[in-house]
């Protein structure tokens, strides 16, 4: 098997590129804490509102500078306690699970694109940088209704 | 013998210029992209 | 000529997916009317049925129908006319695919199953939807194990020869096929069908899921592979040029069996239930599968540069001007060749972990696939169709039809070139994928999506109208090369099917050593999947009831 010396050239750029691209990503996941949405906690999906910390959605604060929102996601609305309101500057961390469907739950013009699947509690940390109205969406679809599926988060200063 | 083989070789810099035109789009495109998640 | 039989099952194979190709694009032209709220459906039909439609009838049988037509056609060229049991294995597999697909189809169109080609659970689907995707999926396998077996007796008559190039990569794209298809058969078989039924009261979300992208990403390169088969075997012939390489063109198949498989959870990185770490490995493991493209990419433009050279160009550039334009099969492969450029690119940032949080549902991702699939394939496979049909059914290809043939491609790229494009750019603004229109209340990001330069929905609507009629204008040739146009007398005005020599002296035999292949294969599937899904099963919370929620 013979490569001709440009093509040896090529695919060293790319590999190094590649190595490159997983190294910056992996870094900035791993090391400095920007890991996507995920979670291993499970839940019983029929029992989501009696199960802590479903049992109370909204927003807590839990020390000085950490936020807790638990919000539950059914077709086709969130259930986030009152009115959802976080200050910016403060890490919240999301927690949400589904009563029926896969939805999402994901807040435009931030990072926060998070999975809701039903049985599983799905976790993502995220600070604001802005305060103001952003616009939260149900990205994945859930039914008849699922472009209706929306809400808005308040980020005061 | 890799003497003769290096006069052998095609010339073929049209190729490696148009795929490191591919590269330029891939790396491009990806940096774009990190520095809008960097932002938000 | 090919033998008389072997034509029929080929062009039976290609009417079915033009079929599929006619209701899919009208779908799209609706959807894309649809999101740009100039359109309201009847009450009795919604965007989500059209949606299911759409993705099920283009991604699956439109391309599906189409590549066992090429192959059908490339593995009698290149080994040989089927015998009978080939070909009667081959049309018990058609008539179950047929099946599968008119049974999908129709609980699709009654309404019984607007959960997407997809079909997440727990949204379930009436239970013959789901028999049907199986039948489907079965079906190709019988077609894919008779062309092996044809394959095999060549092997036989020909002891220690490697195979054509065609053939080999035939059946490494249908050995990918089988083992991808073994994730989306055990989650159909073994957990929809029995829950849809009501056999059992619920279902493992999670591990549905998993089995599904399992199979997922790897259906995504059977699209692909048997587009660079056309780039690899028909396009050098095309240009006059041999194989660039037999060995690295069989290397870059071969990666592709590796590592295409333990790669589905990066469609699953925003979800619970799998570790970080597992991600991040099938992460790495996408990014192997980059290489093989890389080498693709070099393999063109070489082609391309000696085809160039070849015919006097001149200077760094010079060859590029002395490339067959006129030829409309060579204009239209390039042409899918380029997309797939930024098409390949977005590919890794989708694949790059978090970055995913900024596309992933998003329009980008449909702008993503249009350029991946939906041209770089699709066009690949508008190429082909060009000379296959009238080298099938013995019919001239005037030059009329020639004409037809580029306006069809010109409006393609111009209507992708607009749709994708505002499809990209509202993806990274946020807009989401599989929705119809939704103002959002009047909220100002929502706005944003439907008042930019390019980046609105009218320019979606405008692209995705174009592409509609480039559509029709195909078909229009698809059926005049069918059944219209006058049959080929002299030699000259015979269609021929165009495959490169491929000097395979320097290849090494381990390349065709296909346990090998398969053997490393499993390995790697074992080493990314087994333990998440062991953990899958063991800590699954109670199970979900289904949900029928359209
Ligand atoms: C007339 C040409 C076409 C038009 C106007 C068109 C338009 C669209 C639009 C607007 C969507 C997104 C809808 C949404 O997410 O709300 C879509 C989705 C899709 N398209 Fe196309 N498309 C065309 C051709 C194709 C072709 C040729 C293929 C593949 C061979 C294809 C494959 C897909 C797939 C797989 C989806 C995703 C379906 C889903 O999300 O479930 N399309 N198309
Ligand atoms: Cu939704
Ligand atoms: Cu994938």
């Amino acid at each position: 098997m013979h490569l001709h010396k440009y093509e040896k050239i090529w695919l060293t750029f790319g590999i190094v590129c590649l190595v490159a691209f997983l190294s910056i990503v992996g870094v900035n996941a791993f090391a400095q804490d920007h890991t996507p949405a995920g979670g291993m906690h499970t839940i019983d999906p029929e029992k989501v509102r009696e199960t802590a910390p479903f049992n109370e959605p909204g927003v807590k604060q839990l020390d000085d500078d950490t936020y807790q929102a638990t919000i539950i996601a059914s077709a086709f609305a969130y259930d986030g306690g009152q009115t959802l309101q976080v200050p910016a500057g403060k890490e919240i961390i999301f927690k949400l699970t589904s009563t029926d469907v896969v939805h999402s739950f994901t807040i435009d013009n931030t990072n926060v694109n998070m999975m809701v699947v039903p049985g599983q509690v799905t976790t993502k940390s995220y600070t604001f940088k802005e305060p103001g109205k952003y616009l939260i969406i149900c990205n994945e679809y859930c039914g008849t209704g699922h472009h209706y599926m929306y809400t808005e988060i308040e980020v005061t200063e | 013998m890799t003497k003769k083989k290096q006069e052998h070789e095609e010339n073929l810099k049209g190729t490696l210029i148009s795929v490191f035109f591919v590269g330029f789009v891939i790396v491009a495109m990806w940096v774009a992209v990190y520095l809008m998640y960097l932002s938000q | 000529m090919l033998a008389a039989a072997d034509r029929k099952l080929a062009l039976w194979n290609i009417g079915v997916a033009y079929t599929a190709f006619l209701i899919g694009t009208l779908a799209g032209l609706l959807q894309v009317f649809i999101r740009n709220d100039r359109l309201e459906l009847p009450a009795w039909l919604d965007y989500y049925q059209i949606l299911t439609a759409h993705g099920v009838l283009l991604a699956l049988i439109f391309t599906t129908f189409f590549i066992f037509a090429f192959f059908i056609s490339g593995m009698s060229k290149s080994l040989g006319t089927f015998g009978p049991k080939v070909l009667l294995w081959n049309w018990i597999g058609f008539v179950v695919m047929l099946t599968g697909t008119v049974l999908a189809t129709v609980m699709i169109v009654i309404g019984e199953a607007s959960v997407l080609y997809t079909f997440y659970a727990p949204l379930m689907a009436s239970p013959w939807y789901y028999v049907g995707l199986a039948l489907f999926v079965v079906g190709s396998w019988i077609m894919g194990f008779a062309l092996v077996g044809h394959y095999m007796k060549w092997k036989k008559a020909n002891r220690g020869e490697l195979s054509p190039l065609f053939a080999f990569m035939t059946v490494t794209t249908i050995v990918l096929w089988v083992i991808a298809c073994l994730g989306v058969v055990a989650t159909v078989l073994f957990q929809y069908i029995p829950w849809a039924f009501g056999w059992v009261d619920t279902i493992n979300v999670e591990l549905s899921r998993t089995l599904f992208w399992y199979f997922g990403h790897p259906l995504v390169y059977f699209w692909l592979l048997p587009a660079y088969m056309a780039w690899y075997t028909v396009v050098p012939k095309i240009l006059g040029v041999p194989v660039f390489s037999d060995s690295l063109a069989r290397l870059a198949f071969v990666l592709f069996i590796l590592f295409s498989i333990p790669v589905g959870f990066h469609h699953q990185l925003m979800e619970p239930g799998i570790s970080d770490f597992w991600k991040f490995l099938q992460v790495v493991l996408t990014f192997m599968v980059i290489i093989p493209s890389l080498m693709t990419a070099f393999s063109m433009f070489a082609n391309f540069e000696r085809a160039g050279r070849k015919n006097g160009g001149k200077g760094l550039f010079g060859w590029f001007t002395k490339l067959p334009w006129k030829d409309l099969r060579f204009t239209s492969i390039f042409i899918a060749m380029a997309f797939f450029i930024p098409g390949g690119a977005g590919g890794i940032i989708n694949a790059s972990f978090q970055l995913n949080e900024i596309v992933h549902n998003t329009l980008w991702i449909v702008g993503h696939f249009h350029i991946t699939v939906g041209t770089p394939v699709a066009m690949t496979f508008m190429g082909l169709t060009y000379w296959l049909i009238p080298y099938l059914t013995g019919r001239k290809f005037s030059n009329t039809m020639k004409k037809l043939g580029f306006i069809q491609i010109g409006l393609w790229s111009v209507g992708m070139l607009l749709m994708s494009t505002a499809q990209h750019i509202l993806g990274l603004l946020g807009a989401p994928r599989r929705t119809a229109y939704s103002g959002y209340n009047g909220h100002e990001s929502a706005l944003e999506w439907f008042d930019g330069i390019l980046t609105n929905h009218v320019t979606m609507a405008v692209g995705g109208s174009i592409l509609f009629l480039s559509a029709m204008l195909l078909l229009y040739i698809v059926i005049m090369s069918a059944f219209v146009s006058p049959k080929a007398v002299e030699p000259d005005e015979f269609v021929e099917f165009p495959l490169a020599e491929s000097d395979k002296r320097a290849t090494p035999k381990f390349l065709e050593n296909w346990w090998l292949w398969i053997g490393m294969a499993f390995l790697l599937i074992i080493i990314a999947y087994a333990i998440p899904i062991a953990q899958m099963i063991q800590h699954a919370p109670p199970g979900s009831r289904g949900f029928i929620t359209w």
